[in-house]
């Protein structure tokens, strides 16, 4: 099968490559561009590991064709650090809150968290558990996950919480 | 300049050992996307497996024709059982005892089964040739139901075993029997049952369903044929039985295979065992002189990758009217599908299943388990539970509940009633177990409290008022559970996997500048070792945790360890710890006593170094020591400061919990909301409390899932239902329940630092809770046991089983 | 056992005319491809496996949400992220966000399109009722030129629409509905992500407390979204007295016929089934004003 040209930003970066048009947009992402930090979790689009941002949204990168992404802004959790290494508030709020124990689902739930708190700065807790709903974790429980989430917007909105993990 | 001398608060938070809610160590490469997981391995020139499964859960297989998949562009090799006979490897032994099939032999025993292994240059190549194999079968007829396994006219399963009679766990009574195991004493048992004043009995089923971690198992096999060397990176949860196992099998000295597990994303149980994806990475990797990684999708993993439960426990509970209990007497029929690859120790055919007279000082039990073959995937893990536990404290819950009801009494008040006293430790029950500590009176008085007990019962009393007068129709459900457990396996004189006793394992290294290196016999699955394993040996010997590390998970450099399951890495591995610290600690007294020139003997602990009694100014810190160990030792002392320690618990540990949950069901829907849930934790000595409380949670929701719906269905004729996260119940942040944590601390008195292990208890506990709840919604009508799981539709059966839908 | 899909042909055509000549050309073989999210885990599963995917996505013609006079006008390619956001939408015909709301999960609703949902023929999709709610109509166009079909008139079964091959769903025209009107979407499902257990909408509007003009339609209940026409006609003129509201639901649920599956028998899914037309109806009338 022919390859098609496909281009996109992904992290800041410009990257062109050839791909079957079947390839989908996580495998091109982990096997050409090497970022293995989204995962894939369950193949049928049910537990969001796959999640990147495109183009402003959050979406699971095992359910979209690579070439689809042609011409995208791609963020993955590799590029959620600023360029100097500060972590990201959303990544340290999952470290501080003990927001992830595997870490397997950890890359998709904070990249989706992002995207949530660019649209709902300073969500209530029921914001973030429908928010999140598209991210399976399997060993947390989610509440400290909730925890995470707020602690970043706390500290991204600049009145960070005082009280960690419990 | 004023330097401040630290005080010893300042000191001790230093070392961020035991008790301290340290920040975990592994989340700084997790959150940042640079974890290293199996799928993230990438070998030059690697190829990539995928298997051809069956469709249908018994049939014989007329003919397998790979000639169309060999033509496909990148294909390179299609492997059967014939191939695999070639190097001895078409069956494999099970953990258990038995044997398994590697790829179909002849026939099929369960939908899914691995029948052809395809090899590609990449996984996209590898599906196109394995939609490319054909496979003929011819029907046979399907065994599912389990009450039917031993029936006489029931079909052949196991035809390579019709006519061994003597299994790995005695005799055979039927060709669909694996093993009859019973404990306990038969006569005294019946005796108490044939006077007892008041006997419930209840076919208690626990259903099949699944460990399913987000990251399903995987491997990378790589065999250098010029060295004769075999490395497999995998999602093992036990490396080094892997590495014994490997060697076993394929015949390849021990010290040439490296087993590697890297990060995993969560195990549950799922990652013990031993699967024929590994055995045909691993040849493909020899046939092809090439690395070969084979990962697993979703369905393959829920439909063929170790079940967990499928337990049907026939209780009967003796009492006396007044509520005291008398006996116990359990049969199981337990169903382990196609092959008998229960990952147990190897003489514990039904795990620890005999924990089930629970918490409770019943006289005299007995209790008798059939393990029976069925065409189902195999399996039969232990899911984030230590061997049949969850089984046994699910059966035992439910049956207090049922014969609390019977006598009128207080669900509560009859645990209270026939608790294990304080006093009474360590307990011996009666079926063979020595508990070695407990206080389950202040854990349940404590709990009772905390939830509102005496309120809950009068708001619910309230509510089923207002249900029979019409006013509602939510029914409230408090549910009840009070589990102990067993963990911590286990002693050399009664627990083994394949001959090799379950010790675990501990080297430390202290560097010269006081840093260390600690590695382990475990691997952690998201437990966060790294983190607590650190605070464990900062307490010990006074280094800060921040300036030790902790490995896992590569045979080459890690002692050889039984690994993490069980809830046994805190009490076996932890203990290794402690006493490989303290090997050290002893070492490091002497050079203190040599630098301050005085008798070991003039010399205490002080958090972080040794002091001359009396002289406190007089003190040699943990870093100068360490120095000193590798610069000046005392003259005959050997210079270094590293210890190894091989811990062999003399006994198990018996972490024990109080669980509540208040639950209102919509009868018309069967529609349920969680309105509390409180979980009372004892897991002894608590080494990090933000990880347990993280423990707990997750196991909870876990529990959760498993008692309101996650289930692996089989249709009558062997068809998975459901088997994909579409319908297997995980559930997001929507439907998870808010988790209320507390805690009491009975240490272990034969543990080194007193810690039992919790990572298992929330799940154990919570099962029985949720369906308590359920039980308890609808039994003021008349209900009696309600099998799980509890999901929607199933609960509305139950509403108009009793009639309540007019 | 591969979850990957097929190999295809991958076209991106930049307007509408270049799309319908694609499929024109390719006929049979070709499949549009527009958020992906039910076409792509089909064809993960090689449940799909057409030879040629034209991928909408790219095709402005198809995007954006305006109104005519009394109709509103969606764009095919409207995701249903973009649907919630319309204000304009939210005020006109609420009953659209509500629904949106309880569609699959974030990520889905990022890329998933109102076209694919109503245009796929599932049974399970939840628009395709809130359409025959409000009477939508679709536009198709092919090579031929474009036709406007009724939503009520185009579910024929379990992926079967009248989407004749070559055509390509452009937009949604969806009448107004009048002010005051009331509305509900009642999803009955197990968690976050599913598809319903039995689901039922309801449009309706009040004069004086009493219901005037009624739909009433159900998802995931039959081979396809139905109209329960019996059931609204036995609530007009009245304000859901009870024998009303339970000769209703009887005639809502003579013309459910579930089939037995993971979500719960035949029985019970007729039976919460009703329970969801009870729901929307009441929660429909008490949102109404007039």
């Amino acid at each position: 099968m022919a390859k098609t040209h496909v281009k996109m930003n992904v992290n800041g970066r410009e990257v062109e490559s050839l791909v079957e048009p079947r390839t989908l947009l996580i495998h091109h992402l982990r096997e050409n561009l090497n970022l293995t930090g989204p995962h894939i979790g369950c193949d049928t689009t049910h537990c969001g590991a796959c999640t990147v941002d495109m183009n402003g949204k959050s979406v699971k990168s095992c359910t979209v064709f690579a070439v689809q992404a042609d011409g995208a802004m791609i963020t993955t959790i590799e590029g959620m650090a600023a360029p100097d290494g500060t972590l990201h508030a959303l990544q340290e709020g999952f470290r501080m809150m003990h927001g992830l124990q595997c870490g397997f689902c950890t890359p998709g739930m904070i990249v989706r968290a992002h995207r949530l708190l660019q649209e709902i700065p300073n969500p209530t807790e029921e914001e973030i558990r429908f928010g999140i709903a598209g991210n399976l974790c399997r060993c947390t429980g989610y509440q400290n996950i909730v925890k995470a989430i707020q602690y970043a917007a706390a500290k991204l909105s600049g009145a960070p919480m005082q009280e960690a993990a419990e | 300049m004023n330097i401040a001398v630290p005080t010893r608060e300042q000191r001790e938070a230093k070392l961020e050992g035991m008790g301290c809610k340290r920040k975990r160590v592994e989340d700084i490469r997790f959150t940042q996307g640079k974890g290293n997981y199996v799928d993230d391995v990438k070998l030059p020139g690697m190829l990539f497996g995928d298997f051809v499964r069956s469709q249908y859960a018994h049939a014989r297989i007329k003919k397998i024709d790979a000639s169309a998949a060999l033509k496909v562009p990148g294909v390179l090799a299609v492997l059967t059982a014939e191939e695999l006979k070639g190097v001895n490897l078409a069956w494999m032994p099970t953990l258990a005892g038995d044997v398994q099939m590697v790829l179909a032999d002849g026939k099929v025993l369960f939908q899914s089964q691995e029948i052809a292994f395809v090899v590609a240059e990449d996984r996209y190549a590898a599906a196109d040739g394995v939609e490319a194999v054909e496979v003929e079968y011819e029907d046979l007829p399907v065994l599912v139901d389990a009450f039917k396994a031993l029936a006489p006219d029931a079909p052949l399963l196991r035809e390579d075993i019709k006519d061994k009679m003597i299994g790995a766990h005695g005799p055979r009574k039927h060709h669909n029997h694996i093993f009859e195991w019973s404990m306990g004493d038969k006569d005294l048992t019946d005796a108490a049952f044939a006077t007892a004043e008041v006997t419930t009995k209840d076919v208690i089923s626990y259903h099949r369903t699944h460990p399913s971690p987000l990251e399903t198992c995987q491997c990378v096999a790589s065999f250098d044929k010029i060295k004769g060397e075999l490395t497999v990176w995998g999602t093992f949860q036990a490396p080094h039985v892997i590495r014994t196992v490997a060697s076993l099998l394929s015949k390849i000295p021990e010290h040439k295979i490296h087993i590697i597990a890297p990060d995993i994303g969560g195990g549950f149980g799922n990652k013990v065992g031993a699967y024929p994806g590994y055995i045909c990475a691993i040849v493909a990797s020899i046939v092809t002189g090439k690395p070969v990684k084979w990962v697993e999708d979703r369905i393959e993993n829920l439909t063929a990758t170790s079940f967990a439960r499928d337990y049907h426990m026939t209780t009967e509970i003796a009492a006396t009217k007044d509520g005291k209990v008398t006996a116990l007497r359990v049969h199981v029929l337990a169903d382990h599908g196609a092959f008998d690859a229960c990952a147990d120790p190897s003489k514990w055919p039904a795990g620890f299943f005999n924990i089930c007279t629970g918490s409770y000082d019943f006289p005299v039990a007995h209790l008798v388990v059939d393990g029976i073959y069925t065409n189902k995937a195999p399996g039969g893990v232990a899911y984030r539970c230590s061997f049949r536990v969850t089984e046994a404290a699910y059966c035992i819950e439910r049956a207090m509940d049922i014969m609390a009801q019977k006598l009128g009494m207080d669900a509560a008040e009859f645990r209270l009633k026939n608790f294990v006293r304080r006093e009474q430790f360590p307990y011996h029950s009666a079926l063979g177990w020595e508990y070695d500590s407990g206080d389950y009176h202040t854990a349940m008085n404590k709990a009772m409290e905390a939830i509102g007990y005496q309120q809950l019962r009068a708001e619910q009393a309230a509510k089923r008022a207002a249900f029979q007068r019409g006013e509602t129709r939510d029914l409230r459900g408090i549910g009840i559970s009070f589990f102990t457990e067993i963990v911590g396996a286990g002693p050399s004189r009664n627990c083994d996997i394949l001959g090799v006793a379950m010790f675990d394992s501990c080297e430390i290294r202290v560097h010269p500048t006081g840093a260390a290196i600690a590695r382990m016999g475990t691997k952690s699955q998201g437990q966060g070792h790294e983190t607590t394993y650190a605070q464990i040996i900062a307490t010990e010997i006074g280094i800060p945790a921040d300036d030790i590390m902790v490995e896992e998970g590569n045979t080459d450099t890690a002692p050889y360890g039984l690994g993490t399951y069980g809830s046994r890495s805190t009490p076996v591995a932890g203990a290794a710890i402690a006493m490989a610290s303290r090997k050290i600690k002893a070492k490091a007294q002497m050079i203190a006593a040599y630098m301050l020139e005085v008798h070991e003997d003039d010399l205490e602990w002080d958090i972080d170094g040794f002091r001359v009694k009396g002289l406190p100014e007089k003190y040699k810190g943990m870093k100068e020591i360490a120095w000193a160990a590798y610069n000046s030792p005392p003259p005959g002392l050997e210079p270094g400061l590293e210890a190894v320690s091989y811990y062999d618990p003399p006994n198990m540990t018996y972490p024990f919990g109080a669980y509540f949950c208040v639950m209102d069901i919509d009868v018309d829907t069967g529609v349920y909301k969680i309105r509390r849930f409180y979980a009372l934790d004892d897991c002894g000595t608590r080494i990090n409390p933000m990880i347990i409380e993280g423990q707990v949670h997750g196991g909870l929701t876990e529990a959760f899932a498993i008692a309101m719906g996650q289930e692996i269905r089989y249709d009558e004729i062997g068809n998975v239902v459901g088997g994909s996260f579409m319908d297997f119940f995980i559930p997001t942040a929507v439907e998870t329940p808010k988790w209320e944590t507390d805690y009491t601390v009975t240490p272990s008195p034969h543990h080194p630092i007193g810690a039992k292990g919790v990572g298992e208890s929330p799940n154990v506990g919570g099962v029985p809770c949720f369906s308590n709840a359920v039980n308890d919604a609808f039994s003021f009508l008349g209900s009696r046991h309600i099998q799980m799981p509890h999901d929607h539709w199933r609960i509305w059966e139950v509403a108009k089983g009793l009639g309540l839908h007019g | 056992m591969p979850v990957i899909p097929a190999p295809f042909s991958y076209h991106r055509p930049k307007s509408l005319a270049e799309a319908t000549a694609l499929l024109a050309e390719h006929n049979d073989e070709a499949r549009v491809l527009a958020g992906g999210q039910s076409l792509i885990p089909m064809m993960k599963f090689r449940l799909a496996a057409p030879e040629h995917l034209v991928d909408v996505g790219n095709i402005s013609e198809l995007k954006g949400i305006q109104r005519t006079g009394n109709t509103l006008i969606v764009g095919a390619m409207t995701t249903q992220h973009e649907l919630q956001q319309s204000q304009m939408l939210s005020e006109a015909a609420p009953i659209l966000k509500e629904t949106s709301l309880l569609i699959a999960d974030p990520q889905v609703r990022y890329m998933g399109t109102i076209g694919g949902n109503v245009a796929n023929g599932d049974p399970g999709n939840d628009m395709p009722a809130v359409m025959l709610c409000l009477d939508a109509a679709y536009r198709l166009t092919s090579v031929t030129g474009t036709r406007t079909i009724k939503a009520r008139d185009f579910y024929e079964g379990t992926y079967a629409t009248a989407l004749k091959t070559g055509e390509i769903l452009t937009a949604i025209e969806i009448p107004v509905p009048p002010a005051g009107h009331g509305h509900a979407y009642e999803k009955l499902k197990r968690k976050i992500g599913d598809y319903a257990t039995a689901a039922a909408g309801v449009v309706l509007t009040t004069r004086g407390g009493r219901i005037t003009t009624c739909a009433i339609a159900i998802s995931n209940l039959a081979d396809k979204a139905i109209l329960a026409t019996d059931a609204a006609a036995a609530v007009i003129g009245t304000a859901l007295e009870k024998p009303t509201l339970d000769k209703a639901i009887a005639a809502a649920r003579s013309i459910m016929s579930p089939a037995t599956d993971t979500r719960g028998t035949t029985e019970y899914r007729t039976s919460v089934g009703g329970i969801m037309v009870e729901r929307a109806l009441k929660c429909a009338l008490a949102r109404a004003k007039g």
